[in-house]
């Protein structure tokens, strides 16, 4: 096993184990997990199964295959980012409308105020 | 017809209150609300002192959403049109029937104050005239729409489609975005003349470099409203 697959064994297996954690303490919402958790489970695959590995670089076209671990870390993390995009997107349109909904219930409950006293 | 002006507001201490007097004093017997954006100053003090109805957001939300408050507020309120004016004075509340007889008789659903209908008024920098013949350009192109002032916040826009606005409402820079949607949803819109002043004191919300970033993120908003079926 070379030194780099074993790193990259490792480092995996500690991430995942951080965000299994994260889960189990509520932390980490499932549904933003299953992105992360689907990554690890193929690099770890890719990590374990060094044959595989190999063979998928040289139907890729990959001289080295370690690279190829990379490559799917570096896709895997833009997808990820991605979903942060939505997400954020989303959020942001949450919080517009409980802001408005805020605003416009204390103008509300001014005016009631001011019309009892 | 009951109709409320809605005068979005972020840090306009100085203007505001004078804006708010001056729509009082215009004899018009419309409300005037004052949406305060999360203002750092004393915007809504201001507002409050000069007799405006007053919605304060708890953080910044940008001017779509100032302006989106505005209607969620006439539409719970029961009025019938709603006409925004900038509260940097900008936009004269004498103009405010204008746009009010127009959206009344029937002829046009939103109603657009226009800088450049007619000769006379402030007209903005050379870049930025250039910037808004662009987007006439860019508005045309995509739906087909003739317009001369697609920036104007100087609208005056009727219950359907304020409780439309209510519901979804283009973000940050909403003015030609909402122009090219209502469009699209078969609304009718309308320009009049306007003469309009410089801002009386404060900054645009908009600067020089900001400009580029606007327009680029105007004409992608454009497009993308273009893509989107209509019928949302």
């Amino acid at each position: 096993m070379a030194a780099i697959q074993l790193l990259a064994l490792l480092g995996t297996l500690s991430l995942l184990l951080f965000v299994v954690e994260a889960i189990r303490r509520g932390r980490l919402k499932e549904r933003y997990a299953l992105l992360w958790l689907g990554a690890f489970a193929v690099l770890l695959l890719l990590s374990l199964a060094r044959p595989w590995v190999d063979w998928l670089a040289l139907v890729l076209g990959i001289r080295y295959g370690t690279s190829l671990i990379f490559l799917m870390a570096f896709f895997f993390l833009l997808l990820i980012v991605l979903h942060y995009s939505l997400v954020i997107s989303e959020q942001s349109e949450v919080t517009k409308r409980l802001a408005q909904r805020l605003a416009l219930l204390e103008a509300e409950i001014e005016e009631l105020r001011c019309g009892r006293g | 017809m009951r109709s409320l002006i809605v005068v979005p507001a972020y840090n306009e201490a100085g203007n505001v209150g004078r804006l708010v007097r001056a729509v009082r004093s215009c004899g018009l017997d419309q409300d005037c609300l004052v949406v305060d954006d999360g203002s750092s100053d004393a915007t809504a003090l201001e507002a409050k002192e000069a007799g405006a109805l007053l919605v304060r957001h708890p953080v910044n939300l940008g001017v779509g959403a100032a302006e989106q408050t505005g209607y969620l507020f006439a539409l719970e309120r029961g009025y019938e049109a709603v006409v925004r004016l900038d509260a940097d004075g900008q936009h004269p509340p004498a103009a405010v029937s204008t746009l009010l007889a127009e959206l009344e008789s029937g002829r046009a659903d939103v109603v657009v104050g226009s800088r450049f209908l007619e000769a006379g008024g402030f007209r903005s920098s050379l870049p930025r005239r250039l910037g808004i013949k662009y987007l006439c350009w860019i508005i045309e192109l995509l739906c087909g729409l003739k317009v001369t002032d697609p920036t104007s916040g100087m609208r005056a826009v009727n219950r359907r489609v304020l409780s439309l606005l209510a519901r979804a409402q283009p973000e940050d820079y909403p003015e030609p975005e909402s122009l090219l949607w209502l469009h699209r949803k078969g609304f009718r819109i309308r320009e009049v003349a306007v003469r309009m002043a410089e801002r009386a004191g404060g900054s645009s919300s908009i600067g020089s470099l900001g400009s580029l970033y606007y327009l680029v993120k105007v004409t992608l908003a454009l497009v993308m409203a273009t893509l989107r079926r209509a019928g949302r």
